[in-house]
């Protein structure tokens, strides 16, 4: 361990430059210093390539799906293939592309936000990251096993997914055990670094939302994880050894999968969604030149989201035959929801309200999120509504209502938390003309995709089917094409990315006016290792 | 919130071969389930890589821990971290015993006939609900012909369990006193206990699959009953092999009355396996 750099170095400024000098002398190059580092910001980018690289991915399976859907009748691929690929769609981008993208920004920006030097346990998060890259090699190679890919659905209902299933979900089942150690190992160390890291005088109440978010979101993966690990062993153990977890001729239950999937699963989209909240709070205070409307009330909103959210996981359930108590409960706990939902978008729009606000690229994705994503809240509260949701449920209407908070939710924001960060990655800001022409033709592609989904729906269209009857025809070809504009729209972003990571206009450290957050006094692009002292931190009054 | 100074600490290459190690283990123990014993020795190999990794790397922490290269954020860090891994192993036993309330409050009963929802009862007229399942719904699946008396080896297994609770308290309280002699008798009683514990759990696990025909495949008691106790077993082999390694840590001189996060974390571990065990007992055992 002689090569450890001695305790005190970062006391005294000489020692610390000399010191991070020989330190940088020692660091392995090329390709090992990606697989060895436990750099927060290294770390960083590479969670937010991985999950580029598996959102382009997932892009082409959803593009798969449409273009089956395109017109009625079985035109491209045979319907135990476009089975597959809505499954391996929806699991690559809520577990491959949307999670790593929020861990990705959390390493990035977490410990500039607080003033930390790092993740609080580097090492940890290095191995955090390198098992996705494994789980998610594991998973998409079921696509070539005999028998083919899981075909079930992302929610992966037993007995379709133990019974009935082809041999290669054994295989998907360890691949999410791997990607779920990861999540929960990802998870504790931001707890720990938030908990423990802040710089002297931040207290918690200093914390910005994107922070206070994910210090949230993390402590919901702890809780909601290990739930899915423990359901998909049970699934594990059903179709290996012989158990009789999901199969009632044992005693078992079918719908004992769904409340155990769930529990995990209703929290879970709050893990998608939080950060995405967060990432908005943070934004759209520094384009409108304004603090925060009702900071305080931001923090606990979030924080009765998460407490609420477990609570109401049968709403995904309502037709499996819930006796009427727990109809009635998990109705009115979902409805209940919408009120710090209702609140914080409240607080956004007050935020607005007056500001003198300008559009940048990454304010007009926030921008274009408060819209959308609060007409996924609506058709949520639509979907709440049990005797409603006879009618709604496994149509169309609830693949809208998911994509619309998912895709100008969670989507976007990421995307909003890309061009707000880029200066502060790279140094450079991203091609203002490029970026306002992806922005467009995200949001009209993203509408034309899922707006009509909404009436196909309520027409009565089935979700995972891969024909339909002749009334939707005109419906499902919009959305296709519509898909095609978002997908392809997406490869601009690719190269709006790249090119600012080349070159362009020079980012000052304080690249918005508006800024005003820890993140924004170090240099752009962020050296290597920052804030090795700790800053004093002024608390500012919200 | 911090001190003065930071400690990040250097690259080090356990954990990409960790990975790595586990995607060997996984990718080998998906090839054994689904293609026979071809894959076994590929898992084995990721297992003891695994394991390998794990010494190695906790043998790094150890020689920085004790060359005096963390403070007390680290330590912070540490406690957080141990903290949050416990909570996230409470919420997956968790799993199960939903699973197990469930099926005995209201699937059973259901099955059965009962509640509003008296269709179930139309897929196997005959079925009675009752716990321990003794027979359930669909002849083909044999349930156990008897299950195991709480007020015997369990009994046992409850008392090893909670005394090994109290030793390696008086274990911690002797170490904070600095009387290390003391410290190493009751952390050696403390791993004898979890060793029993361990011998008499495969003695009932034998019984159990020889005897009284409860075994896996025995319906929802059998799962039931061998996925909570067989995960709380693995994690009192964890836990036994982690006191074991403290206990050579105190051997060699490491830990002072101040300063033995090591001790403490596996302390807490510990006394969360015994917590499991308690609610395993009431639940499992005997009600
Ligand atoms: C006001 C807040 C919300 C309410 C009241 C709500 C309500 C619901 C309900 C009742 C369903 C079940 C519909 C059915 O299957 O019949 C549902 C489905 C779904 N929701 Fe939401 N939701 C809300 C927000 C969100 C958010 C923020 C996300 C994610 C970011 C989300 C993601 C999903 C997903 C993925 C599904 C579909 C799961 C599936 O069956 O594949 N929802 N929602
Ligand atoms: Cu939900």
């Amino acid at each position: 361990m002689a090569s450890l750099p001695p305790k005190h170095r970062l006391q005294s400024s000489a020692a610390d430059s000399a010191a991070t000098g020989q330190h940088e002398h020692h660091r392995p190059r090329g390709l090992m210093r990606w697989v060895l580092t436990t750099n927060h910001k290294e770390i960083g980018t590479l969670y937010l390539i991985f999950s580029l690289t598996m959102f382009l991915i997932g892009g082409v399976f959803a593009l798969v799906v449409r273009a089956e859907l395109f017109q009625p009748g079985l035109q491209l691929v045979q319907p135990e293939f476009f089975n597959q690929m809505t499954t391996m769609h929806g699991l690559i981008m809520v577990f491959g592309a949307v999670m790593p993208a929020f861990v990705g920004l959390a390493n990035w920006m977490v410990p500039l936000q607080i003033g930390a030097p790092d993740m609080a346990l580097p090492r940890l998060n290095n191995f955090s990251f390198w098992l996705l890259p494994i789980a998610f090699t594991l998973m998409l190679s079921t696509l070539f096993m005999p028998g083919g890919a899981p075909n079930f659905g992302w929610t992966f209902y037993a007995p379709l997914s133990t019974t009935y299933a082809p041999p290669s979900t054994t295989f998907f089942i360890l691949s999410l055990h791997i990607a779920g150690i990861s999540s929960i190992l990802g998870a504790i160390n931001i707890i720990a670094t938030i908990l423990n890291l802040r710089a002297p005088g931040m207290r918690m109440m200093d914390m910005t939302l994107f922070v206070w978010t994910w210090l949230i979101t993390a402590f919901l993966l702890i809780a909601v994880m290990p739930v899915l690990a423990g359901v998909v062993t049970m699934m594990l153990m059903d179709i290996n050894f012989g158990t009789s977890f999901f199969n009632a001729g044992g005693g078992g239950d079918p719908v004992l999968f769904q409340h155990l999937f769930w529990f995990f699963g209703h929290p879970e989209v709050y893990i998608m969604i939080l950060p995405a909240f967060g990432i908005v709070s943070v934004i759209i205070p520094t384009f409108a030149r304004k603090r925060l409307f009702g900071y305080a009330s931001m923090v606990y909103a979030t924080a009765s989201i998460a407490i609420l959210s477990f609570l109401v996981w049968a709403h995904h359930m309502f037709v499996v035959g819930l006796p009427l108590v727990a109809e009635l409960f998990f109705m009115y706990s979902t409805m209940l929801i919408a009120v710090p939902t209702g609140v914080k978008v409240f607080n956004w729009i007050t935020t607005l309200f007056r500001g003198s606000i300008s559009f940048e690229p990454a304010m007009l994705f926030a921008i274009a999120f408060v819209v959308l994503f609060t007409i996924g809240g609506f058709s949520g509260l639509m979907l709440a509504i049990s005797p409603a949701d006879f009618q709604y449920h496994d149509t169309y209407f609830v693949v809208a209502h998911f994509h619309y908070v998912l895709v100008p939710g969670a989507v976007f924001s990421i995307m909003a938390a890309v061009y707000y960060w880029l200066p502060k990655w790279t140094g450079h800001y991203p091609h203002l003309r490029l970026s306002q022409w992806h922005f467009w033709l995200s949001v009209i592609g993203v509408n034309l995709t899922f707006f009509p989904m909404h009436f196909s729906g309520l027409a009565g269209m089935p979700r995972r089917i891969p024909d339909y009857s002749l009334q939707f025809a005109d419906f499902n070809m919009v959305s296709s094409i519509g898909a095609f504009m978002f997908g392809l729209s997406q490869l601009l972003f690719v190269v709006i990315v790249i090119m600012c990571v080349r070159g362009g206009k020079t980012a000052p450290a304080k690249a918005w006016d508006g800024a005003e957050d820890l993140e924004w006094t170090v240099p752009s692009p962020a050296p290597l290792h920052t804030f090795e002292h700790p800053p004093q931190y002024r608390p500012v009054e919200h | 919130m911090s001190g003065g100074s930071y400690y990040v600490p250097a690259t080090s290459k356990w954990p990409i071969l960790g990975s790595l190690a586990m995607g060997v283990m996984m990718v080998g123990g998906g090839t054994w389930l689904v293609h026979g014993a071809v894959g076994s020795p590929l898992m084995l190999a990721g297992l003891v890589g695994i394991l390998a990794v794990m010494v190695l790397w906790f043998r790094d922490v150890i020689r920085e821990s004790m060359a005096g290269l963390y403070d007390a954020q680290m330590d912070r860090s540490f406690r957080w971290g141990m903290g949050w891994f416990i909570f996230s192993e409470v919420m997956f036993f968790a799993a199960f015993f939903g699973a197990l309330f469930y099926v005995r409050t209201l699937a059973l009963p259901w099955l059965d006939g009962e509640g509003a929802k008296g269709v179930t009862a139309l897929l196997w007229p005959d079925f009675s609900a009752s716990w321990p399942l003794l027979d359930p719904p669909d002849s083909r699946i044999s349930g156990p012909a008897e299950t195991l008396s709480p007020w015997q080896l369990p009994l046992v297994n409850t008392l090893l369990l909670v005394s090994s609770s109290i030793t390696l308290t008086v274990a911690h309280e002797a170490l904070k006193m600095g009387e290390r002699q003391a410290t190493h008798n009751w952390l050696f009683g403390t791993v004898l206990l979890g060793t029993c514990f361990i011998i008499i759990q495969g003695v009932e696990y034998y019984e159990a699959y020889h005897h009284l025909g409860l075994t896996l495949e025995a319906g929802i008691y059998g799962s039931t009953f061998f996925m909570l106790t067989g995960f709380h077993g693995l994690h009192v082999i964890i836990g036994t092999i982690i006191l074991a390694s403290i206990l050579l840590r105190i051997r060699k001189g490491h830990f002072s009355g101040a300063n033995h996060f090591g001790f403490e974390a596996a302390a807490w571990y510990w006394h969360f396996v015994d917590v499991v065990w308690l609610g395993l007992f009431i639940f499992v055992y005997v009600f």
